[in-house]
């Protein structure tokens, strides 16, 4: 064992299982349709506008959160060296806050487009929030982005993460309210099958004294493979969908690497980027790029939480010593395969098809999870043992009862749809209505989004009740610094002027100058620990003068 | 207080949450019929849902790059 997170302070959790620090990025797909041409990084400003409006934060905080950066260091390579900025992608440098002036927008997408949009609005847009659940909303390129406020588990990451559909839900509900505006439709999928690509990144801390060879080993099968449960499905193959046909993951076609730094470009299927947003010299925060968004709640609650589990045979030393032969091609080749009969060769020799690697990780991680004792149904950590229970249910369903692993697997599910589709009208797999399956499974409107009316029939299966979900919208998780960011924003947004992950600024009359409570430990601020303090105070001042220690008056200007 | 509290985007539906009943096993033809009135019955229900002019909506459906 390699050490609990947060030891030093208390604040450990159970080690070996699927219990960890981690948390989703979502970027959506951002289309009006009554406006084609529209500019898409000023769509997605209003859409972080309109979930403003629909908070009201603005106009209690005056102006947008500014996002604190600190302590962002997107260049920094966890193999051990940082990438001069001089010689990185533009879009790698997201350590400065987005400028959305006239000229920038030019620069990127071309004067044209600016001009067709038509208004001059940009000086006023709103790029940035940080919300009462602990997330952040902002403008990431080109798509509204929403990351999830940091859980401890894999069901909280799928409410968390869900809950971020309905922020964007009530964004959309808010711009097709307003006459002025074109309505904007979001799509939780990741690319446009025109060639473009954008992601849904996951996060999850561990010890920085794990060796980064060991997780690029031990993961780089897993990831390979895990896709049979997670992918979200896409019609056409090929970056450019060039090919006619289905494949079971959004993302595989788009990557290029197996080990890199970048995101936007060459994409790896491990991503070096090395910022910890937390004491850096005790954590890494391991950045996965290749996952699939998700709207099934099965396969993401598998993601996590397969995920989860493998980290922790890693850091125990224990995951399975196998390697894949050329792994980008075999992400490809387990992508392209929906009987999950074709056989990739390992550099030992064996041959072995995706649910195999998938069969040998279950294994490793039940018998690590039964050492440690997390895997126990009455002593464990609770949430283990549904991992690896659902995880083999998954798999043996994937394997001999396909209609079954239809109702959890999300790209099996769309798959089935799409089958339907084809034998009763007989279509071909290039007709556009395919297409728009495809694209329209990912609406957010749940009276449009195909997912959602399976869902509706219970013909998809639930992980966390819609009023879990719906309390997320809301409330921060309890066991991790979300609280005291979200509390912060909730209790005092008028007096927050900046914030980030690992820190909280504050201007509060009578201060000389701003207060940077920093939040270095992703363990600490929780509700066991701060909750009081938030219950007692409600204004600011007193609340700070507390929390940093000074007198409850602040001190003279 | 910022208005976040308060203000919630409304729920999805208020559908009972719960996982999908499990049937009990039923002759295997006539499972296989029910599943495929299902499905029929499935996709009339999209039929209705779909965007229009499938073609030019999917065509128009063009992303800038992200990560």
């Amino acid at each position: 064992m390699t050490g609990a997170q947060g030891a030093a302070d208390g604040e450990a959790l159970p080690v070996g299982g699927a219990m960890r620090v981690m948390g989703a990025e979502t970027e959506y797909g951002i289309h009006a349709p009554s406006a084609p041409s529209a500019n898409a990084t000023m769509m997605s400003a209003r859409v972080v506008q309109a979930y403003a409006q629909v908070t009201r934060q603005r106009a209690a905080g005056g102006a947008e959160t500014r996002w604190d950066y600190t302590d962002e260091e997107p260049l920094h390579d966890a193999r051990g060296w940082t990438v001069d900025r001089g010689a990185a992608h533009p879009t790698q440098l997201t350590d400065q806050p987005p400028v959305l002036d006239a000229e920038a927008v030019a620069l990127a997408y071309g004067r044209e487009e600016l001009e067709l949009d038509g208004q001059d609005e940009s000086g006023t847009l709103l790029m940035n929030m940080v919300l009462g659940n602990g997330a952040r909303l902002y403008v990431d390129h080109a798509h509204p982005e929403y990351s999830s406020p940091e859980v401890t588990n894999p069901r909280d990451a799928v409410a968390w993460d869900a809950a971020g559909d309905l922020v964007g839900l009530a964004a959309v509900r808010r711009l097709a309210a307003d006459p002025t505006l074109p309505p904007v439709n979001l799509y939780k999928n990741n690319t446009d099958n025109k060639s473009v690509s954008y992601g849904s990144h996951e996060n999850y801390l561990m010890p920085r004294s794990v060796p980064f060879g060991d997780i690029v080993r031990g993961l780089t099968p897993f990831f390979v493979s895990r896709q049979v449960v997670c992918g979200a499905g896409r019609l056409g193959i090929g970056q450019d969908s060039s090919a006619p046909g289905f494949q079971i993951s959004q993302r595989a076609d788009f990557f290029e690497a197996e080990v890199g730094l970048e995101t936007t470009i060459r994409r790896p299927i491990i991503n070096t980027r090395d910022e910890p947003h937390a004491t850096a010299d005790k954590y890494r925060r391991l950045h996965v790029i290749i996952g699939d968004a998700n709207l099934s709640q099965v396969s993401n609650y598998l993601k996590f939480g397969t995920t989860a589990l493998v980290l922790s045979l890693i850091e125990a030393g224990l995951a399975p010593k196998i390697e894949v032969y050329e792994p980008v091609a075999a992400l490809k080749t387990v992508s392209h395969d929906t009987s999950l009969t074709a056989k990739l060769r390992l550099l030992d020799g064996r041959r072995v098809t995706a649910l195999d690697l998938q069969w040998i990780y279950h294994e490793a991680a039940a018998k690590l999870a039964q050492d440690t004792g997390v895997g126990d149904t009455v002593d464990g950590d609770g949430h283990t043992h549904e991992v690896l229970e659902r995880w083999a249910s998954v798999l043996t369903q994937l394997d001999s009862d396909r209609a079954a692993a239809a109702t959890s697997v999300e790209w099996l599910a769309k798959l089935s749809l799409l089958d339907g589709y084809r034998q009763r009208d007989g279509l071909e797999w290039n007709d556009a209505r395919l297409g728009l399956v495809d694209l329209q499974w990912a609406d957010i409107r749940p009276e449009k989004g195909l997912y959602y009316r399976l869902l509706s029939r219970n013909r998809m299966q639930r992980v966390v009740d819609d009023s879990a979900i719906a309390a997320a919208v809301a409330h921060p998780p309890a066991d991790t610094r979300a609280f005291f960011r979200g509390k912060c924003i909730s209790s005092f947004g008028k007096d927050v002027v900046g914030a980030s992950w690992d820190s909280v600024i504050f201007d509060v009359p009578g201060y000389g100058r701003l207060q940077r409570v920093p939040t270095r430990e992703p363990l600490r601020g929780t509700k066991a620990l701060t909750g009081a303090l938030f219950e007692r105070y409600r204004e600011a001042a007193p609340f700070l003068g507390e929390l940093l220690g000074h007198n409850s008056t602040p001190p003279a200007a | 207080m910022a208005g976040q509290e308060q203000q919630q985007p409304q729920s999805r539906d208020s559908q009972v949450d719960e996982d999908i009943p499990e049937a009990p096993p039923a002759p295997p033809e006539a499972q296989a019929s029910a599943s495929t009135e299902g499905v029929d019955d499935l996709l009339d229900e999209i039929d209705g849902v779909l965007e229009s002019n499938a073609e030019e909506f999917v065509r128009a459906f063009v992303q800038k790059g992200g990560q």
